[in-house]
């Protein structure tokens, strides 16, 4: 299995639902998270002051997959993600060495 | 007794009282995350102290005896008050007034002050700054009132007070830590919101009330009380859109607070439309002067100066201009008149001359050099013995878990060990 992650920006998170449970993915996890990349962050103004906020909003989102799943996964993600602009996130793969289904006890596989 | 007045006194009272928690919101939400709960505990300290302290002694020393400068103990512990009359509900009407007015400090001290050190400021500067203020400024034979200037409901003895006052503490207390380069911007605007809604709610109590009577007096000061923060935050917003790019929240809530500053002293002396510009002119005066504290490098942290202080000292010098018995708060004349109703000049748009004017300019003057002087000999008394300011580690960690050992917000519950 692997562990797929993916920053995004907030806005595509919809898209990005239903790209995946539309390649069959059958649950995912999901963070608010701040951070920066080339996108940099923005300016707020507060009675005519600017304030340099580094960190932008991003969501994370996270699935196991199986090995097999991996390029269809990634790629709907990646299509569902995309605005072509920047600040659209990243997306990578780690291993997963094991999965268990709390539940019934599944390992691997059949616990995805 | 009208029965009539004393239940409007009554509702203003607890109108009033409500601002206290409406003004621990507004500066609540402007500041970090982890201090909120200390700006609510510096604003709602105020509610517990004042109330108590204004019926021991305050309110005597502010409004018994005919000398001019400072009242006498008649009325200590409340001895003597005719409850069949209105001086009951007055006195604790104006219980509420002397709750508000150290806790407007709060909001330049915040994020750095000790809370023990707030907690016996509080009472001390009441006693020793905003009794005498208000005494000549109220008091029936209080010097600057007899010599013919006006301030309808706390104009110079509140809010040019107070602001002066947090000038004073801040210059001993220091900047925060890391200003004005670092700082963070307000972590809830919706708190502010809600506070800025509460203030204007319960303003209409501050001002209308302030009349002490059911009158036509009282509707003027409540319309021109509406008026003037509707003006001033319009006023504002436009300021900011044209110079920064964006109408924005804490400009609205700003400029709402700012045009009630300014129409306080003037809403019984003036008529409508010129609450209208009073409000127009406090709030665009005030969106420029919360910057002086960048050029002349005070961490005045939520800008009580550039609001209250300047938006007072606006709107008590336009009484200057604006004044009219037409409005029925006041008659021509001088001092007190025979049926009680209070006399003084006309403004210079309405046919008055500079009489008037240069009286407003002096009870301001000297309400801000002894407010300064009195405070800042408290605040430097209180330095050197327990000390004004919180460690580095509580400023840097946060004054809600060091001084009072409580967290604002969490994302999810947590459990004790």
């Amino acid at each position: 299995m692997k562990l797929i992650t993916a920053i995004i920006k907030p806005f595509r998170l919809d898209n990005v639902k239903e790209a995946l449970k539309a390649v069959g993915v059958e649950g995912l996890t999901v963070t608010e998270v701040q951070g920066f990349g080339r996108q940099g962050g923005h300016t707020e103004t507060y009675r005519g002051a600017e304030y340099k906020i580094d960190f932008v909003p991003k969501v994370k989102v996270e699935a196991v997959v199986s090995d097999s799943d991996v390029e269809q996964v990634v790629d709907a993600i990646v299509t569902g993600a995309r605005t072509d602009k920047i600040g659209d996130g990243k997306v990578w793969v780690t291993p997963a060495e094991l999965l268990v289904r709390i539940r019934t006890g599944e390992r691997d596989d059949d616990a995805v | 007794m009208d029965s009539g007045n004393l239940a409007w006194v009554l509702v203003c009272a607890a109108l009033v009282l409500f601002m206290t928690p409406g003004l621990a919101f507004f500066y609540g939400g402007m500041v970090r995350s982890k201090n909120v709960l200390n700006m609510l505990m510096m604003n709602f300290w105020c509610l517990l102290v004042i109330p108590v302290l204004w019926a021991v002694v305050g309110y005597s020393l502010a409004f018994s005896g005919d000398g001019a400068v400072i009242g006498n103990f008649d009325k200590a512990f409340m001895r003597g008050l005719d409850f069949g009359g209105m001086e009951p509900a007055v006195l604790i009407f104006l219980a509420t007034f002397a709750s508000i007015t150290p806790a407007l400090i709060s909001g330049a001290v915040a994020d750095r002050m000790k809370f023990s050190a707030w907690a016996i400021f509080v009472p001390i500067w009441s006693l020793l700054v905003y009794v005498p203020v208000t005494y000549w400024v109220f008091a029936p034979n209080g010097w600057l009132r007899e010599r013919g200037s006006l301030d309808f409901a706390g104009g110079t003895a509140i809010h040019v007070n107070a602001g002066v006052a947090a000038l004073a503490m801040i210059l001993v207390l220091g900047k925060r830590r890391g200003w004005p380069e670092k700082v963070s911007p307000p972590h809830s605007m919706p708190l502010v919101m809600l506070g800025t809604g509460i203030l204007w709610f319960g303003w209409f109590g501050f001002n209308a009330g302030s009349e002490l009577a059911a009158d036509g007096v009282a509707v003027q000061a409540f319309i021109n009380t509406f008026l003037a923060a509707a003006a001033a935050g319009g006023c504002w917003a436009f300021v900011e859109r044209l110079r920064d790019g964006h109408f924005t929240n804490l400009g609205v809530a700003s400029g709402i607070v700012a045009g009630l500053v300014a129409i306080t002293p003037a809403c019984g002396f003036v008529t409508s439309m010129s609450a209208v510009a009073i409000g127009a002119i406090g709030g665009a005066v005030c969106s420029f002067a919360i910057g002086l504290k960048q050029k002349f490098r005070f961490d005045d942290a939520l800008d009580v100066i550039g609001v209250h202080l300047v938006g007072g000292l606006v709107g008590s010098v336009l009484i200057g201009f604006f004044a009219d018995p037409a409005a029925l708060g006041y008659a021509p004349g001088k001092g007190v008149g025979a049926d009680g109703l209070l006399q003084a000049e006309q403004g210079l748009f309405f046919g008055g001359g500079a009489g008037l004017l240069v009286e407003q300019v002096l009870a301001n003057a000297v309400a801000m050099v002894f407010s300064f002087v009195v405070t800042y000999a408290i605040a430097k008394v209180l330095d050197a013995t327990i000390g004004l300011r919180v460690s580095e580690e509580t400023e840097v960690e946060g004054l809600d878990i060091k001084e009072h050992a409580e967290t604002a917000y969490s994302s999810m519950d947590r459990s004790t060990i």
